[in-house]
């Protein structure tokens, strides 16, 4: 086509932090009865002031750190002020002109090609309560989502199709999986996408005049079909020689379109200042450091490091890097399987293969199934000689058994083990035995 | 210098009659005369105090303390609804 | 005496060698409240019932010789205090039926300390005001003169403990609204270094001027209310951890070898002439007691209050965001005249294009007007002003010019600029109008404005 997409993300990642943003409220709402989670704090009530939760900051910190970003030396919280009723304060305290982390980068791979994406900005603010809309009539209200912690991630608009922006999207929840601080389950709300879209003639330097912030997509499902339908209705507008409006968008899952939300016309004009209520912050050298040396292998490095120091493909690779928790139990695997001869790529096929649940077995015990596994393979064949052998050197034993003297079975099977010299399975050896002696 | 009041009530979520308009008008335009003898002042290289405290970094640890019962929380809505605050239906933002 | 015209002090003394009861103190109070609060309009809401109920409880543990350094002395709370339970209104129609889930930080403080809460004070609503005019359940009136304002926007705390319905009371300072209502009603006004009492549970006005302080009869009584406020609240993310002074200690050395500085900016033109009088004259007793004076400069004094003006709407049109009738009170259609007045310019001065030339301005202008006093305060100790550039003026000759109202903040502002401490101490009386004067000190020096104040008053109980 003559046009090419521009797209830039705003991803919102909720962290798991015990208490909230800027007040000890429970952060675990999700499922309980409602405005049961809430203090004079995040409820906006008269006299009520924020102070903020250190480890979300350690978090956003690390988010940063993970992408490359440059943490910045000074920050600090500032308000950014409009009214919406699941707005409590009138204001949410935010980061504007100085936020945590700044300029960063992330690499994604597609089927077509890879590239490294500018990360803008980390920062961090607070979630707000939850709209119930009852269609023309009336809004309910819920507080216990009021004051979460929110990380948000901008990109610089470098995206040109939907298939990078799912590689995007896969690669940071991974990295926020690894780090921990988030379960980043999209249908969850835990980590949440805004694409801005735009279409640019191909060729162009410049950026495109409009962009359309689309919003509601719950899922990577969703962010395929939505991005995919906005590119195809942008085009058709610039085909016929006008330009696109520049608005926000939902996209309605039920007509599988995206939707024009009136409500944005006029640019909202937040008159941003610095928060009076939270000292700024200063970090220095020797904490960012401490927080570097923090950061668990993540999972390029990891994927990375299993294809070159196990000798693995990359798809193998991908599998076992998939979580932290994979790449953990695989490396404990391999500890334990030292001493036994037993190397990576076996307890990697096994793994792979046997699709192992890891939650229901320990490594260790993983290496005694393929020992074990191993064991039989070798006997089926050694086992059917060594047992041959003993029927034709036993032929007294043998005609007793027939002759239905238990005795002997015993004394055959005893026999078997002698020559195996290494414990076998004695109902394996019951079974074969019988089996040739009918 | 003109201030469209009308613009700034929206911004602020207030409703203003006609009157109030007009006297707001005045009012606002008087105070800000006075205030712009402020820019006589040469601030180039000045710094700006956003906290007079002088504090940095003051964090709480996440520790989860009790929060409101349903019942407190709502105890000063004039309306609501099955434990939610009720108003009536906006669109989405 | 009767009981109610008692200091914390006598009063402590008084319960602790049983003379009279806390019940009897308090009801001394209500009798009073009874008698005059018709006319002076002091109070909101008058908590009787609970507080004969706490006086008993706190008669009971002083049989059992338990002290709380309040235990059993009736005060009264700014109703912008929340008060678990008990109806807080800010003075607005905003929230007329608005009864708090929580209290104060300072308000448990209190209570722990055994303080019997007699009532909730009137005041300009929202604290938007110098005059007592604003509120929106009618204004409160000078006790010694009830034609004239009792000044703001504490106006009902400064005139319970001048009119003796209660031994002490609490205010905010976010402009002077607690030095100028007590300098207008003859009593001691203390707004403590900002951060040095938490502002948790106090409804915002502007978050990063307003200072947590309050009304009493003497200097030595302040300094007895400040040992129980002060301190860090890990709530309130501005307390720093500075250890809270014993403000005793040094409360009867008097001044002699202390440098008292005199800024010649606040001695202008628009001075009243009476009131300059007066102030030379506790300048000149200082001298004598020992004091060095000096004439200082604080140049950037005549761009305070324009600087003041930008920032402190434009907190307070943000702070006052929250209330839209959905969780808690009525919609904004009931804000009052002043507070719209001052959301609106706030508004204004934080929108997109204003910004740079207003707040960020401002703020610059903010940190040539510490400077003025950390450079001060290099060459002395304390700094002694007027409070208020005239006397208490009729009830209704300002409200009609809100700029005019605004430049009565003219030296006190500053201040809350600064993040400076400042003492209002009564000096005399003018055509039977009460005079004060503000001592200032650096940040966290109370125990030293406590020791010059107290000097002053212990040598001129008539005044000046």
């Amino acid at each position: 086509m003559d046009y090419k997409p521009v797209i830039g993300l705003e991803v919102h990642v909720e962290l798991k932090t015990n208490s909230k943003m800027f007040c000890a409220c429970s952060a675990n709402y999700f499922g309980e009865k409602p405005n049961t989670h809430t203090c004079p704090v995040c409820l906006g009530l008269p006299g009520a002031l924020p102070v903020p939760n250190k480890k979300a900051i350690e978090w956003c910190l690390m988010i940063g750190l993970a992408l490359n970003c440059k943490v910045s030396q000074f920050s600090k919280f500032d308000r950014k002020n409009y009214f919406y009723p699941d707005l409590a304060k009138g204001y949410q305290i935010s980061q504007y002109d100085m936020p945590f982390s700044k300029n960063g980068t992330i690499s994604i791979s597609t089927k077509s090609n890879n590239k490294e994406v500018l990360i803008t900005r980390v920062h961090m603010e607070e979630d707000t309560g939850k709209l119930l809309h009852f269609a023309n009539d009336f809004t309910l209200i819920d507080f216990n989502r009021s004051g979460v912690p929110l990380v948000e991630i901008v990109t610089e608009p470098e995206f040109e199709s939907s298939e990078e922006v799912i590689a995007y999207l896969k690669n940071l929840q991974q990295i926020v999986r690894y780090l921990g601080v988030s379960n980043a389950d999209m249908e969850k709300g835990e980590m949440r996408l805004e694409p801005n879209i735009s279409l640019k003639k191909a060729g162009s330097k410049d950026l495109p005049k409009y962009k359309v912030e689309v919003k509601n997509i719950n899922s990577f499902r969703f962010a395929e079909k939505a991005i995919d339908y906005e590119i195809k209705r942008q085009l058709e507008i610039l085909k016929n020689g006008k330009t696109p409006a520049q608005e926000t968008r939902g996209w309605d899952e039920k007509k599988q379109i995206t939707v024009s939300q009136r409500q944005k016309e006029e640019a909202n004009d937040y008159r941003y200042f610095p928060e009076p209520d939270i000292p700024p912050f200063k970090f220095e050298k020797d904490y960012i450091d401490k927080l570097i040396k923090s950061l668990p292998e993540l999972p390029d490095a990891k994927l990375a490091r299993f294809e070159k120091s196990y000798l693995l493909s990359q798809y193998d690779s991908e599998i076992l890097t998939r979580d932290i928790q994979a790449g953990d139990f695989f490396e404990e695997a391999i500890r334990a399987g030292q001493s036994h001869n037993i190397n990576a790529k076996q307890i990697a096929n096994f793994l792979i293969n046997r699709k192992i649940d890891l939650s229901t077995i320990e490594p260790a015990r993983v290496i005694e199934e393929i020992i074990l596994g191993q064991n039989i393979t070798i006997e089926k064949k050694e086992l059917d000689n060594i047992i041959n052998k003993v029927i034709i050197e036993n032929t007294k034993a043998v005609n007793d058994y027939k002759a239905g003297k238990q005795q002997s079975f015993m004394f055959l099977i005893g026999q078997v083990l002698k020559a195996a010299r290494r414990k076998i399975d004695t109902d394996l050896i019951k079974k074969k035995l019988e089996e040739k002696l009918k | 210098m003109k201030i469209n009041v009308k613009q700034i009530a929206k911004l602020a979520d207030l409703k203003l009659t006609e009157k109030e308009i007009e006297s707001l008008q005045d009012q606002l335009l008087s105070i800000l005369n006075y205030i712009e003898n402020l820019q006589k002042l040469d601030t180039d290289s000045v710094e700006e105090t956003s906290q007079i405290t002088g504090l940095e970094n003051v964090m709480r640890n996440d520790i989860p303390q009790p929060s409101f019962s349903q019942e407190e929380a709502l105890s000063n809505t004039k309306s609501q609804e099955d434990g939610l605050f009720k108003v009536k239906a906006v669109f989405e933002q | 005496m009767k009981l109610n015209e008692l200091s914390i002090k006598q009063a402590k003394e008084g319960l602790r060698t049983k003379k009279f009861s806390s019940e009897e103190l308090t009801r001394a109070c209500l009798d009073e409240i009874k008698k005059r609060d018709k006319n002076l309009n002091a109070f909101i809401t008058i908590c009787e019932n609970e507080a004969l109920a706490d006086a008993k409880k706190a008669d009971k543990l002083l049989v059992e010789k338990r002290t709380g350094t309040l235990l059993g002395i009736p005060i009264a709370l700014k109703d912008l205090y929340l008060t678990k339970g008990v109806k807080t209104t800010a003075a607005s129609r905003v929230l007329s039926d608005y009864i708090p889930q929580y209290d104060a930080t300072v308000v448990s403080k209190l209570k722990n300390a055994g303080a019997v809460i007699i009532g909730k004070t009137n005041c300009d609503a929202w604290a938007h005001g110098s005059s007592g005019e604003n509120s929106d359940f009618g204004p409160t009136k000078n006790p010694l003169n009830e034609e004239y304002v009792p000044g703001g926007s504490s106006s009902g705390s400064a005139v319970s403990v001048a009119a003796n319905m209660c031994l002490a009371s609490t205010g905010t300072d976010t402009g002077g609204s607690i030095r100028l209502p007590a300098s207008f009603c003859n009593v001691v006004g203390l707004k403590p270094t900002y951060g040095r009492v938490s502002r948790y549970g106090i409804i915002a006005m502007a978050s990063s001027l307003d200072s947590i302080g309050h009304f009493t009869k003497t200097v030595e009584d302040s300094a007895t209310f400040l040992e129980i406020t002060a301190g860090k609240d890990l709530n309130d993310a501005t307390t720093p951890e500075v250890k809270v002074d014993n403000y005793f200690e040094d409360i009867n050395k008097g001044v002699k070898g202390l440098k008292i500085g005199i800024p010649k900016e606040y001695f202008i033109q628009g001075l009243d002439k009476k009131i300059k009088e007066k102030i030379e004259k506790i300048i000149k007793f200082y001298e004598k007691e020992g004091a060095e004076i000096v004439e200082i400069s604080l140049p950037h004094t005549e761009y305070a209050i324009a600087c003041y003006y930008i920032i402190q709407p434009s907190e307070v049109s943000s702070n006052l965001a929250r209330y839209d009738g959905i969780r808690f009170g009525n919609d904004r259609s009931f804000f009052g005249d002043e507070a719209k007045r001052r959301i609106m310019l706030g508004t204004f001065t934080l929108s997109a294009g204003y910004y740079d030339a207003y707040y960020k301005k401002a703020m610059k202008v903010r940190t040539l007007i510490k400077e003025d006093f950390d450079k001060a305060f290099m060459k002395v100790d304390a700094i002694l002003t007027p409070v208020s550039p005239t006397l208490p003026w009729k009830i209704g000759e300002k409200v009609n010019d809100p700029l005019k109202m605004y430049l009565s903040d003219i030296f006190t502002v500053t201040a809350n600029l600064a993040g400076i401490p400042g003492l209002s101490i009564p000096i005399g009386f003018e055509n039977g109008l009460p005079v004060g004067a503000q001592i200032l000190g650096p940040s966290f020096s109370e125990k030293m404005l406590f020791r010059i104040g107290n000097c002053f008053e212990g040598s001129n109980q008539n005044g000046l």
